[in-house]
């Protein structure tokens, strides 16, 4: 008999979903323009005037030029960059966190789970966005507060998840099993029970990535975000004195890039969520 | 069950205490003087000791952090740096727009939904279930900016069917004001509130309770609207009421494109003269008025639900 392991048969499901493969690509492409952007080979002369002020889309300027005669799909793959990177730095910054305090919670109880609860429910209980206004405010705007903003909200949710299911997982026998042949508790935790919730952080990840790129948007139309370098937020932020004048390409370009990707972190949230965790199928 | 809600009373305290502690850190310790930025390059020292003294930043970290909590309870926030008004005074003129705008659209937009997320269920795996669905996550992964500056210059600016910008007070002259915000608003709600709905139904849909009300030979139509919706309604109601501090709190975005003078208008135009200690009020203010409201929800769930463990 064929052995199928439990990430062959998830995937498998998972790349039968048209959806989510088509998901999938956008992600990766995304991906990767935003890496040649960091690189410097895209988007890297995007500040240079490339024609007339406000020229409406042509076959020259897929997406028009904006007020200063910069070319708008340049400016939206810089802003892509940004995006992206928004999106990275909070996985980066949230997964660590509420992984290791979540399993610690999780796994020890009493006084360890007491401390770790009371830090998120303190953390959950100032509204997000108050929360995201003041850190960016107080650090100062630009990249860097935003980074610490959105890791600093973010981590919550994957925290009480992993607590959850580790609770759960403890119990067990195979845990119970590693213990009696001599597993301590960090051996338990890390190599047992941690694989065993890994669906819980992709998930997750998936879901929290379109939520920091939603709220860099509206960080930067704040003005609290990325300085001196187009970002989407900026963008619309541009167009709000634009449209009365009938130039509609900046929010279009902008609004369109940020629909495909956050549509495509959705549908594959949803997706992944129906094949690495079937009992939610549906849901 | 008293002794739950006493506990979870209790709780209100360590949660308060470290809200208020995120908040000294924040706006005490990392941000550091702002006399300095509020009086311009050319004060003198003898002036930046007055205006150290004015904001309480002489005292102690211990009495300021103090300070903090006690403004949770007696909601005593001081002046603001930008206007000079009393903070209290401010958010209490700010209130009234705020709710005119989010009360109905909230009432609106969580009916809607449930309506909505009902014939989904009914429809449950066909054509119209996916569409909806898919509808739902598309309409969600727009951007809230582009909804409110598409809608604003269509609908306000070239139709004319609503006012622009503005608000008056008065029921029914803030009408024509907070209509389109409204309607915005309820747009916005719709996705995830469908999709979570959807999610709770459906979650009864399977139970054995509903095999059987089909087995007496009751219809589909009966069953969901006499028998799951009553069970769905327990987890339906506490994410109402969860929701409902957000409503004080107001609309950030749709507040300041619309120019309604609310709480979310206020924080926006602090945000930008930096005034700090608005921005502080608010977030004390959302923090406490969200415990409290995640505390009914809480005990709401467990009143309706005899089933759910107190621990």
């Amino acid at each position: 008999m064929k052995n199928h392991s439990l990430w062959r048969d998830a995937f498998g499901r998972l790349f039968q979903d048209k959806w989510a493969v088509a998901s999938f690509i956008i992600v990766i492409a995304y991906s990767l323009v935003a890496i040649l952007s960091a690189m410097g080979l895209i988007a890297y002369d995007w500040a240079r005037e490339v024609g007339g002020s406000n020229l409406p889309p042509s076959a020259e300027h897929y997406f028009g030029t904006d007020i200063f005669g910069r070319d708008v799909l340049s400016k939206v793959i810089r802003g892509t960059q940004i995006a992206m990177s928004v999106g990275l730095a909070t996985s980066l910054i949230a997964i660590p966190i509420g992984v290791i305090l979540g399993a610690f919670a999780g796994y020890f109880g009493g006084w360890v789970d007491d401390l770790i609860t009371w830090l998120y429910t303190t953390f959950s209980s100032i509204p997000n966005i108050m929360l995201l206004i003041s850190i960016t405010m107080i650090l100062g705007k630009g990249l860097f507060a935003v980074y610490v903003a959105l890791g600093a909200t973010s981590w919550v949710n994957l925290c009480r998840l992993i607590r959850g299911e580790v609770m759960k997982h403890k119990e067990r026998e195979y845990v119970q099993a590693a213990g009696a042949i001599g597993g301590g508790h960090f051996r338990k935790l890390f190599k047992h029970i941690l694989p065993n919730v890994t669906h819980i952080i992709i998930i997750n990840t998936s879901l929290q990535f379109q939520i920091a790129i939603k709220s860099e948007v509206i960080l930067s139309y704040l003005g609290l975000g990325v300085q001196g370098e187009p970002s989407w937020g900026t963008m619309i932020d541009d167009a709000k004195l634009e449209l009365s004048r009938g130039v509609w390409w900046q929010l279009a370009g902008a609004t369109l890039a940020m629909f495909v990707i956050v549509l495509a972190f959705n549908l594959l949230g949803d997706a992944l969520r129906d094949s690495l965790d079937p009992k939610l199928k549906g849901k | 069950m008293t002794k739950y809600i006493i506990r979870r009373l209790l709780y209100m305290i360590p949660v308060l205490m470290g809200v208020s502690l995120i908040i000294f850190i924040l706006f005490n310790l990392v941000a550091g003087d702002p006399s300095a930025v509020l009086l311009g390059k050319n004060a003198t020292a003898r002036q930046m000791l007055e205006m150290k003294e004015q904001l309480g930043l002489n005292k102690s970290h211990f009495a300021q952090y103090v300070d903090i909590l006690k403004s949770a309870f007696t909601f005593d926030f001081g002046r603001s740096w930008a206007t000079k008004q009393q903070i209290t005074y401010m958010i209490k003129q700010g209130a009234y727009p705020s709710l005119c705008l989010t009360i109905p659209a909230f009432i609106i937009s969580t009916i809607l939904s449930l309506i909505i997320a009902l014939v989904v269920a009914f429809y449950r795996g066909k054509g119209i279930d996916l569409f909806i669905r898919f509808v739902c996550i598309a309409g969600m992964s727009i951007s809230a900016l582009a909804y409110i500056l598409g809608f604003q210059y269509f609908f306000a600016f070239k139709l004319g069917w609503f006012e622009i910008s503005g608000f008056e007070y008065g029921f029914p002259n803030f009408v024509p004001y907070v209509a389109l915000p409204g309607i915005i608003w309820i747009l916005l709600s719709l996705g995830p509130d469908v999709r979570f709905f959807r999610t709770i139904i459906l979650d009864e849909v399977y139970q054995d309770y509903v095999r059987t009300a089909r087995a007496k030979g009751l219809s589909e139509m009966t069953i969901l609207l006499k028998h799951v919706l009553r069970n769905a309604m327990i987890p339906i109601i506490t994410y109402v009421v969860i929701q409902i501090p957000y409503l004080i709190l107001g609309a950030l975005l749709l507040e300041s494109f619309f120019g309604i003078p609310g709480l979310g208008g206020i924080t926006l135009n602090a945000l930008n003269s930096s005034d700090f200690p608005v921005i502080k009020a608010m977030a004390i203010l959302s923090s406490v008025i969200y415990i409290i409201f995640s505390l009914i929800s809480d005990i709401l769930y467990t009143v309706a639900d005899p089933r759910v463990k107190l621990k």
